[in-house]
């Protein structure tokens, strides 16, 4: 854009920075909120008196939510699925996109195979269906529920597809001169090229394991079993009693139902993404317009 | 023909890839679809999916006769449509006026913080919710306190409801969608902005007459492609907030297919439920992509 400098300029400009700094702080303000209020004492939080700096000073609440069986349990489970996740869902993206990445004359079946995966966005069986498959599969209660039902991510065989075929073609017809073949053409040449894309998914995918709860909510019977965004529902979310059986977890619940140590798991389920954040910045402008040049 | 083609461009490694991505697809997505059948069922888990008594369109005649399921679908919709329209809206104003700040250091700031709350999930930001809007200690009611309005009991009344999820939702998620419009921006040639200068628009002109329709591809493939999301009111979302005292204006589709089918463990009923949603969430995708195909030239691969 090209600008005058004039006086009613001036003026926007300074109505502009206010403005967009307000929104800006407007996203941060309720986390520190949170943030301050898991370092102050309980009764200062109960009473309302903090605002965005601890009243009280303590890390009592960290250290009740670290000294928890159940939290460190459900952060390795968490750990654990995020691993198990990553690995399969990268593994499965590469063996898809490559193949769907050639050409219609060099791949003859790849528009029935592009259209068997897409299918899968356009309709699903649904909740219960999906349900009663991984019930049925005996998968309840193990960590397998939580990383094979999503072990094909589409979206992203789509992303890293597209990224694949907007590479030039010639730098893998080279290589299948040079005598090599699909393998090796895929994991010298078409991994090494996508590692940008691939950094990218990477990133993505063990950010949507840590923070899926639901799957955990449901196929999991044993809280014990609950990665860390399904214990955290359960105890900070879930303001239903009725839900707890056994009467230690309803001891638990009156433990915990004190604003202080909510506050303080909340940024602790948080934490891991706050780490990340920087490197995730990094990547996701690129993610979002990866593969959306199209030929 | 080169010898190379025929020796080593067989198409069998091809199929080998595949393979393992097919078995899975088969087992959790094509496996399930299968279970629609539990829809026309009085389905009972230990016969499977294809051996419990079959009973026609009977739940789904119970389905259309409960209240209930109006409403629930009134509120889907609702709740989904304001979350569109304020989903575009927002992103491409916030991004119309981050175009204009001059100073890099303040325009990469602003985008760090909004981009936060993309990244976290609706149980922590669910957790923050709760604490904020608290009637008693919450921060808000707090400040609405201080220049004299009554607290607001925001997740407990029907009235506000709806509209603490809309907001909240955009609050997520607003600085993240304005990066598919800020990327459409700097892809507008500069000569176009020179060439309105010459011929003397000034700031407000050049916005009206070039960046905005310098964005409207983006800005209409956004829109049609939100068409298949009008079914989608926001499960994880509403499921962290929702309790039984705002059923009646925050119940969706998604919770309430939860609570038939997981909490009552009637399963027949959830799944009809799940499947009209399915059946009209598959017509507006495929409408939405044709759109997007008609008018942008859109094509996801």
């Amino acid at each position: 854009m090209i600008y005058k400098n004039v006086y009613g300029r001036r003026v926007f400009d300074w109505a502009n920075y206010v403005f967009l700094g307000g929104a800006a702080l407007l996203c941060l303000l309720p986390l520190i909120h949170v943030l301050a209020v898991s370092f102050s004492s309980s009764s200062a939080a109960t009473a309302g008196f903090v605002k965005l700096w601890p009243v009280g000073f303590t890390l009592a609440s960290y250290e009740y939510a670290l000294m928890k069986p159940q939290f460190i349990a459900s952060f390795l489970v968490s750990l654990e699925r995020v691993v198990l996740g990553a690995v399969i869902n990268m593994t499965l993206t590469i063996l898809i996109a490559y193949p769907l990445s050639k050409e219609g004359r060099q791949f003859r079946w790849r528009s029935l195979y592009a259209w068997f995966f897409v299918v899968t966005i356009l309709f699903t069986g649904g909740l219960i269906p999906g349900f009663m498959v991984v019930k049925q599969l005996n998968l309840l209660d193990t960590v397998w529920a939580l990383v094979l039902p999503g072990a094909v991510p589409v979206f992203n065989v789509i992303l890293l597809l597209n990224f694949m075929r907007s590479q030039p073609k010639e730098l893998y017809e080279a290589a299948f001169v040079d005598g090599a073949g699909h393998w090796s053409v895929l994991w010298r040449i078409a991994v090494p090229l996508a590692k940008p894309a691939l950094a990218t998914l990477l990133l993505f995918i063990c950010v949507g394991h840590w923070n899926s709860w639901f799957d955990g909510l449901i196929y999991m019977n044993k809280p014990e079993h609950y990665p860390l965004q399904t214990y955290l529902q359960s105890v900070v979310i879930n303001r239903d009693p009725s839900m707890m059986t056994t009467s230690e977890e309803l001891k638990t619940l009156s433990q915990i139902s004190d604003q202080t140590t909510k506050a303080a798991q909340i940024f602790l389920a948080a934490l891991p993404i706050l780490l990340l954040y920087p490197f995730l910045q990094k990547h996701f402008i690129q993610g979002i317009t990866l593969g959306s040049v199209k030929e | 023909m080169l010898k190379w083609r025929t020796k080593h461009n067989s198409e069998y490694p091809l199929h080998l890839m595949l393979l393992p991505g097919v078995i899975f697809v088969l087992a959790f997505c094509y496996y399930p679809m299968s279970g629609i059948l539990i829809a026309f069922e009085n389905f009972i888990p230990t016969k499977g999916f294809f051996f419990s008594e079959f009973v026609g369109l009977e739940h789904f005649h119970y389905l259309f006769q409960l209240p209930n399921f109006t409403t629930v679908l009134r509120n889907t919709v609702w709740i989904a449509c304001m979350k569109i329209v304020l989903g575009l809206v927002v992103p491409i104003v916030f991004a119309l006026l981050l175009n204009e700040v001059r100073k890099a250091a303040f325009k990469r700031s602003v985008q760090t913080m909004v981009y936060l709350p993309h990244f976290l999930s609706w149980v922590i930001l669910g957790g923050v919710l709760i604490d904020i809007l608290s009637p008693s200690s919450g921060i808000v009611n707090g400040f609405l306190g201080s220049v004299g309005i009554k607290p607001v009991f925001f997740l407990g009344n029907e009235h506000w409801f709806p509209y603490v999820l809309v907001v909240s939702d955009i609050w997520k998620e607003f600085g993240f969608s304005t990066i598919v419009f800020l990327a459409a921006i700097t892809s507008i040639n500069p000569t176009l902005y020179e060439a309105a200068v010459m011929d003397g628009a000034g700031r407000i002109k050049q916005t009206l007459h070039v960046t905005l329709p310098g964005m409207m591809p983006i800005i209409v493939l956004m829109l049609t492609l939100s068409l298949g999301n009008v079914l989608n009111a926001g499960f994880d979302q509403v499921f962290n907030l929702y309790s039984p005292q705002v059923y009646s204006t925050g119940d969706i589709i998604d919770t309430l297919v939860y609570r038939i089918g997981l909490v009552d463990s009637q399963y027949s009923l959830a799944t009809a439920v799940g499947l009209f949603k399915s059946v009209i969430s598959l017509i507006l995708i495929t409408i939405s992509y044709t759109l997007a195909y008609r008018l942008a030239n859109y094509r996801i691969f």
